[in-house]
């Protein structure tokens, strides 16, 4: 049986579809049609149906990711939200952490909280750490509340009480009350959405949900009921934060799980790509206009944390957004991308970004009115993106304004040659990069020296080379389809859910039964989803507990497998301390390279994930290239580590097949971007059409 | 003397620098990652540095807490001073916590690393943090000199060939309460400069470099260069300004001077009050620093910090006055004046430039720290609670101050479930404290308010180490003073806002936290933003 998946990604600027049926791809790309962004799905799905010859009935699979909700928290388009607390609490998510998240401004400014203070209301109720009542549930005071934000128009409302991750009980009452009297209003408990300890995240968590509710709810019910009106009548599924697949049933009540499913999509192509090509250490690196991410893929899976920051407002710096305490795929966003503005500092120093000229005007170079010199305008001046072959031809380059851009904002201030302020913007960004990939793996307790690189988004490809040599590391890969890369991730997300419980427990004292209970909760909750979202599939369990020394204030995700341990052994208990003991040890030593003899142990968060299981891939076998392509021509291309201009091979990359390779210095050109190999390196096609850039060894140098 | 850098050779050192600055942010990334003590994983309050064999600084981490700013800088050279470079060894680790040679308190630990390439010395990394505990009295305000403290480290060799001196170790295991925390602070310390190490190397190595003379002096003499450019941009002349604070038992004054010429800034505190018999105490490294960062954050805020930075900022005292305490003076909570004095230098600058300048805030950390018995089977039967809290910020030019908000300290609070989980303790408020800001036509940032008490049936002691209780901070520009803090129990009972307090069975701790000043005349303020105040409650 032919399996039929179709994928469709809504982007800022951009909707990228991908559609699959036996090993053919079939892709395209639409502007963004934000008053009514179903529209530009349906279009292209159409779009794709008709290329492929392929009915829409005969659909198996229908993934959506969209980059609406995150939008709507960017740009506080959601409802008007009420939200009720724990009496004398109501100040949590405006206070968020006591503290400037930029030290040396005085003028910082924290973001405004999605809940204004006057409908963010306290109930009379508490619980403790154990989740006994200290204080009963007042009714009166929720009576009042909901009439309060009635007569105030509020259309949504967050219910998070102190502890309901100990006890959901006084947040489902009180959601009772209210749906008494006012059935028609959106609720959100941060028992359901976020039931982990930290009243600040969980907090904001839920009135983050209960602010986009009603929009996407809109949104995802029309887009559902337009498609199957034109015929398309497979199960739809959204792409989640974590990297896995929801129901839209699951979406409509957690649209906030949907935030940032775009770049969760990018993360899944390179895991696919490392999978495919058999690659055990792999940064992810995703550059596209406005900010880079990259991302840290471990045979062959990204890796997911529940820590996440949306709306960063200020440089992207931590702090300065809205935490959301969800599954996410752990990856590192800074502001450098293709139009990212390059000033001087203070100092008289080249810095790049966070600042973007976005698509309007944009670099430049695009000759739309832009006049502050971008990476895009350094790279056309180093000579890296050539104008015949920039988008088809189809945008003339303009590289008088990228010269003029360049000389106005740091050549002549600075006393430089606009080529030596180009290769300093190239530099700088290179290295912000490099920089922040360093930082995250550090942070992963991972070494991705001797790794691979996976470059895609327009701008990726044009800055691989440098930024892996910075990381020394010597293969790059850059994948077929890097234009419509979050859609084509989709096309194999698996189905999957992660439940999580808070339990604090002290190692010494955790018995098996603690832990079974436990772990059998969570299995209910996560098959339930996983069932209805794929009811006849093979399925994993991954069980996690974030664990620390005590006293130390941050935990570390531990994988754990209980199912070695016999319940009933008389010696289970102890087996399982000695177990997780040994495991947290490891991994502490893994991020740390100590441990602390002698001190207990305390676990704090339990996850349990289930997601279905992919075929595995067929490993492509890496075949070598047998004989050199001839270039097309020649381009001088000034080389940001040396300094010199050289002559680069210009290659069309849609004649580079399988067999062929070409040998740097050179660059590969296609429509939506460029990829520079550099000397030293050998680039040729491998899998699925992707490039391979990789450093030669000395013998091969000496040959060539 | 070296060349200047020129064209592309210029762009290259800059984003070696770069590097370097990374370097030292990875450095303190994972101090804090690996730390135990709170005010270190939650508060930042660490640093970490690049530094040329000379002890120059070339590189800081930017932390949570700027008291470190330039007391470690110097730290440095102490040691070079003790332990010549000539004499350093690979896998050589060096430590103190010397409040006069370190960061200002027996808390903070400091250790130096050399980086070797082969066995030439090329660089020193330094890095200091608070440990959970140092003997003595503990972190409160209750010493009367140094001796009642802890354990004092004078600057010594603590390891070499990677190997700590069992010996300093065992003393340190015997003078703590928490030896495997404390040991595990230090473990991370000398970590953290190791990883600072090895990313030197391999940057020296990736940029083909035998020795850090030339980007060193690049980094230094370009720093300078933009600081005097800042410097510049401020009239030349001379201020002063007073400023009255609670003190323990009395009142005490904080004079200062600022002078700013051509070349640099310098602040003087004479005429400030002399030395306490308590742990409010100031060694001048401490002062330095809080004073060069008020300074920073107006004049070239941007700047990196490293010895040309620095450098132009001269701070001086008057020995044996509060703010240049000299040994044996109690200097335990010494962030409780040290916290006070960018105000102290805004009082002078506000005069020269007032639109930059913010009004008096409550600056002081209001910290939580309770202890006491526990029937609970996680604590040994006893706990202890300690938790980084803020009043209310000054009013800022063009927009009213932060509510809630560490400055210049730049901690984060701990969350209350897990306070709840870690201690009896319940709070049952902890909101903003309404009408505390001071009125301005920008206004003062809220204080907050917060009750505790004990779950159990039991008593429990709350540490107190708080200003602006007496003396508010002021308004400027017509601005009024926002409220001032106190501390009371539920039935009226007043508590004492520096010293220690049991606080009865059954009674509740009611904490007030002091607003900031406001900035301009209310009358000016803005329709708007005083209908957004009734509005949303902050003014009732």
């Amino acid at each position: 049986m032919v399996d039929i998946r179709l994928a469709a990604d809504i982007g800022g600027t951009f909707t990228d579809l991908a559609l699959t049926a036996d090993n053919n791809l079939w892709t395209t790309k639409l502007l963004t049609t934000p008053s009514e962004p179903a529209r530009a799905v349906l279009q292209g799905i159409s779009t794709l149906c008709h290329q492929s010859g392929i009915d829409m009935a005969a659909i198996d699979v229908f993934v959506h990711g969209t980059t609406l909700a995150t939008n709507a928290l960017i740009e506080r388009r959601g409802a008007l939200t009420g939200f009720l607390t724990t009496s004398g609490m109501r100040d949590s998510i405006e206070m968020a952490h006591e503290n400037r998240f930029e030290q040396y401004d005085l003028a910082m400014r924290r973001p405004d909280p999605l809940v204004p203070r006057n409908l963010r209301i306290g109930i009379r109720e508490r619980l403790d750490s154990n989740g006994n009542v200290l204080v009963k549930l007042n009714r009166q005071d929720i009576l009042d509340a909901a009439e309060a934000f009635k007569s105030s128009g509020v259309e949504s409302i967050a219910i998070g009480y102190l502890h309901s991750y100990q006890s959901d009980a006084h947040e489902q009452a009180t959601a009772d009350i209210i749906r008494e009297n006012w059935p028609e209003v959106s609720i959100t408990l941060s028992s359901q959405v976020c039931p982990e300890i930290r009243e600040y995240e969980r907090f904001s968590t839920t009135c983050a949900n209960a602010y986009i509710q009603p929009l996407m709810a809109e949104y995802l019910t029309q887009l559902d009921t337009q498609r199957r009106e034109q015929g398309m009548l497979c199960q739809m599924f959204l792409m989640q934060s974590g990297g896995g697949l929801g129901t839209l049933e699951e979406a409509l009540k957690y649209p906030v799980r949907l935030v940032e499913s775009g770049p969760a999509g990018g993360a899944l192509l390179s895991a696919k790509i490392a999978r495919e090509l058999d690659l055990k250490d792999v940064l992810s690196f995703d550059m596209g206009g406005t900010t880079a991410k990259l991302c840290i893929i471990k045979d062959g899976q990204p890796r997911t944390s529940r820590e996440f920051e949306v709306a960063r407002e200020y440089r992207f710096l931590a702090g300065s957004g809205i935490p959301l305490r969800l599954p996410v795929i752990e990856m590192v966003e800074i502001g450098a991308g293709g139009s990212s503005v390059a000033h001087l500092d203070q100092l008289g120093r080249i810095a790049v970004g966070p600042r973007s000229a976005g698509s309007e005007p944009g670099p430049a170079s695009y000759g739309a009115g832009g006049h502050e010199a971008t990476v895009t305008d350094a790279d056309v001046i180093l000579g890296k993106i050539v104008p015949h072959f920039f988008a088809n031809g189809e945008i003339p380059l303009d590289i008088e304004a990228a010269t003029t851009a360049l000389n106005n904002t740091i050549a002549i201030p600075a006393s430089l040659t606009p080529l030596t302020s180009a290769i300093g913007i190239a530099e700088v960004v290179d290295e912000n990069m490099a920089n922040a990939g360093r930082a995250h793996a550090i942070e992963q307790g991972c070494d991705i020296t001797g790794g691979t690189l996976i470059a895609f988004g327009g701008a990726a490809p044009l800055h691989a080379a440098r930024v892996a040599q910075k990381l020394e590391i010597d293969t790059i890969v850059v994948p077929s389809g890097a234009g419509v890369g979050s859609a084509i991730g989709f096309l194999r997300a698996p189905a999957s859910h992660e439940a999580v419980r808070t339990r604090y427990h002290k190692l010494n004292a955790l018995t098996m039964s603690d832990a079974q209970d436990l772990i059998r909760d969570m299995r209910l909750e996560a098959e339930q989803v996983v069932k209805s979202a794929a009811p006849n599939s093979t399925t994993t369990e991954n069980v996690r507990i974030y664990m620390r020394y005590i006293g130390q204030g941050h935990e570390i995700p531990v994988g754990v497998d209980l199912t070695q341990i016999t319940p009933s052994s008389p010696t289970a208990d102890f087996e399982l301390r000695e177990h997780l003991t040994s495991l947290f040890l490891a991994s502490y030593r893994n991020l740390y390279a100590r441990e602390i003899p002698g001190l207990e142990i305390e676990a704090l968060n339990w996850l349990l994930t289930i997601q279905t299981v992919e075929p595995p891939l067929e490993v492509t076998p890496s075949e070598q290239p047998i004989s050199e392509i001839a270039a097309l021509r020649t381009t001088p291309v000034t080389d940001p580590l040396t300094g010199t201009t050289e002559k680069y091979k210009l290659i069309e990359r849609k004649t580079l097949l399988p067999g062929l390779f070409t040998t740097g210095p050179a660059l590969v050109v296609e429509a939506q971007t460029t990829t520079v190999v550099p000397r030293h390196f050998k680039c040729f096609t491998v899998g699925a059409g992707h490039l391979k850039i990789q450093k030669m060894q000395d013998s091969d140098i000496l040959d060539a | 003397m070296l060349k200047q850098p020129v064209g592309l050779e210029s762009v290259r050192y800059d984003i070696m620098w770069n590097r370097l600055i990374a370097v030292v942010q990875e450095q303190a990334t994972t101090l804090v990652r690996s730390a135990f003590s709170t005010s270190t994983r939650e508060a930042g309050d660490l640093s970490a540095g690049l530094f040329d064999i000379d002890g120059q600084m070339l590189a800081q981490s930017v932390t949570g807490t700027p008291g470190h700013v330039n007391s470690m800088a110097s730290s440095v050279k102490h040691f070079l001073a003790a332990f010549p470079v000539t004499e350093m060894e690979p896998g050589d680790v060096y430590l103190t916590n010397d409040p006069w040679k370190g960061t200002g308190h027996l808390f903070d630990i400091v250790v130096v690393t050399p980086v070797f390439i082969e066995d030439r010395i090329v660089a020193l990394f330094a890095c200091t943090s608070h440990v959970v505990d140092i003997g003595g009295v503990g972190f409160s305000t209750t010493s009367k000199e140094i001796y009642h403290e802890g354990l004092f480290l004078p600057l010594m060799k603590f390891g070499s060939k990677g190997k700590f001196d069992p010996n300093v170790v065992a003393i340190i295991e015997a003078n703590v309460r928490d030896k495997i925390q404390v040991m595990g602070d230090i473990y991370s310390l000398a970590g953290c400069n190791e990883l600072g190490a090895n990313r030197l190397v391999s940057m020296m190595r990736e940029y083909e470099l035998q020795d850090l003379d030339a980007l060193g002096q690049h980094i230094i003499d370009s720093s300078r260069k933009a600081m005097i450019a800042a410097i510049s941009e401020v009239p030349n002349g001379s201020w002063v300004s007073t400023m009255r604070v609670d003190g323990v038992d009395s009142p005490l004054d904080i004079h200062t001077s600022l002078t700013v010429t051509d070349q640099e800034i310098k602040v003087d505190f004479t005429g400030t009050s002399s030395v306490q018999p308590y742990g409010i105490n100031v060694p001048m490294s401490y002062t330095d620093a809080y004073t060069s960062f008020g300074v920073r954050c107006i004049v070239g805020p941007q700047i990196p910090n490293n010895a040309g930075s620095l450098g132009v900022i001269k701070v001086t005292a008057p020995e044996n006055s509060i703010l240049n305490a000299l040994h044996p003076a109690a200097v335990n909570v010494r962030h409780v004046m040290g916290q006070l004095l960018p105000d102290a230098v805004y009082g002078c600058l506000a005069q020269v430039l007032p639109n930059q300048v913010p009004a008096e805030g409550t600056s002081s950390l209001w910290n939580l720290m309770a202890k006491g018995d526990w029937d609970d089977q996680y604590a040994n039967r006893s706990f202890m609670m300690m938790s980084f809290n803020s009043g209310g910020a000054g009013a800022r030019p063009g927009q009213d101050g932060l509510s809630a908000t560490a400055f210049p300290s730049g901690v984060r609070n701990m969350p209350v479930e897990i306070n709840e989980v870690i201690s009896p303790l319940i709070f049952w408020k902890k909101e903003f404290r309404e009408d505390s800001g001071g009125a301005g036509k920008y206004r003062g940032g809220l204080g907050q308010t917060i009750i505790l008490a004990n779950s159990q049936d039991k008593d429990f002691v709350f540490s107190a180490t708080y200003e602006r209780v007496i003396y508010p901070a002021r308004g400027r520009q017509g601005g009024e003073s926002g409220k001032t803090g106190r501390l009371s129990l539920d039935d009226g009972t007043a508590v004492m806002a520096k010293g220690d307090t049991v606080i009865p069975a059954g009674r509740k701790l009611v904490i007030e936290f002091p607003g900031g000043g406001g900035l301009g005349p209310s009358s000016e303020r803005d329709p708007k933003a005083k209908a957004r105040d009734k509005k949303l409650g902050y003014v009732n």
